[in-house]
């Protein structure tokens, strides 16, 4: 979880969570470029319409907006990849730039991986997580959500790091 | 909402929205409430984005929750449209609609 050193936030990451980070903002990446499709609820999520009700208000929208923002997301999603430690665990220095490109980008696939999970308002997760256990721990979900509820918390500690 | 980003009126006689013509109304961003994004990084979204105070941008957060959406700024159409894109860099479910 990160915490703040001076103006830098920082760290250490288990080759675990170096390998499931690298994975999720592959994915991120992955959506934006060559799996980019706007029928894909994921990329729905993270491009919203801008008028839900006016197909052709958004259309133009998108024309004007969608290109930077998707670089902006690539990008973000790169700045975890540039960050992580090669192969092994190891610690992550952010500056503060780097530090908000990791906070958008954690969210961003966390949106992703709320809209594949299905994560409602009222989601109590131990409790997903709890049942999916007990339906077969070994099943994609369980790690799906593990994964999710990480990302929460690593996401929160370095929005605390930041606020501090 | 304390005239943030609202265009330069009067102070005193601002008609009530229902009583302008249609195009005479700005144009809103408004913010809908989403299961996966943390309150505290929404709040820090406001405040980063339009300058917001904490208390503001704490209170705006809140409407997104219970009332499942906020008008976050008010103005013309095209900032509007920055605002909403600005909004979805960092992942918050914005549109953009007329007051």
């Amino acid at each position: 979880m990160f915490r703040r050193q001076g103006d830098r936030y920082v760290a250490t990451f288990a080759v675990d969570e170096v390998r499931v980070l690298r994975k999720v903002a592959s994915e991120v990446v992955g959506l934006l470029t060559d799996g980019f499709d706007h029928t894909d609820p994921v990329v729905g999520r993270l491009f919203p319409d801008a008028y839900p009700d006016d197909p052709a208000g958004t259309a133009e929208f998108r024309r004007y907006t969608e290109g930077d923002l998707k670089t902006a997301k690539i990008d973000q999603a790169g700045a975890i990849l540039a960050a992580l430690p090669d192969a092994a665990g190891g610690e992550v220095r952010l500056d503060a730039e780097a530090a908000e490109a990791w906070l958008r980008a954690l969210n961003d696939a966390r949106l992703a991986m709320g809209v594949r999970l299905e994560i409602k308002d009222g989601t109590d997760l131990s409790e997903e997580l709890d049942e999916a256990v007990a339906e077969d721990p070994t099943s994609s979900r369980v790690f799906q959500l593990s994964v999710y509820a990480y990302l929460g918390y690593l996401q929160e500690s370095l929005l605390n790091a930041l606020i501090d | 909402m304390g005239g943030m980003a609202a265009p330069q009126v009067a102070p005193v006689e601002t008609p009530d929205t229902d009583e302008v013509p249609v195009s005479d109304r700005p144009w809103v961003t408004i913010v809908w409430d989403d299961p996966v994004n943390l309150m505290t990084y929404v709040t820090w979204v406001f405040q980063k984005l339009f300058g917001y105070s904490r208390e503001k941008a704490e209170k705006l957060m809140l409407d997104v929750h219970h009332k499942g959406k906020a008008v976050v700024s008010t103005g013309a159409r095209e900032r509007m449209e920055h605002d909403a894109s600005q909004l979805h860099a960092y992942g918050l479910w914005a549109t953009v609609e007329r007051s």
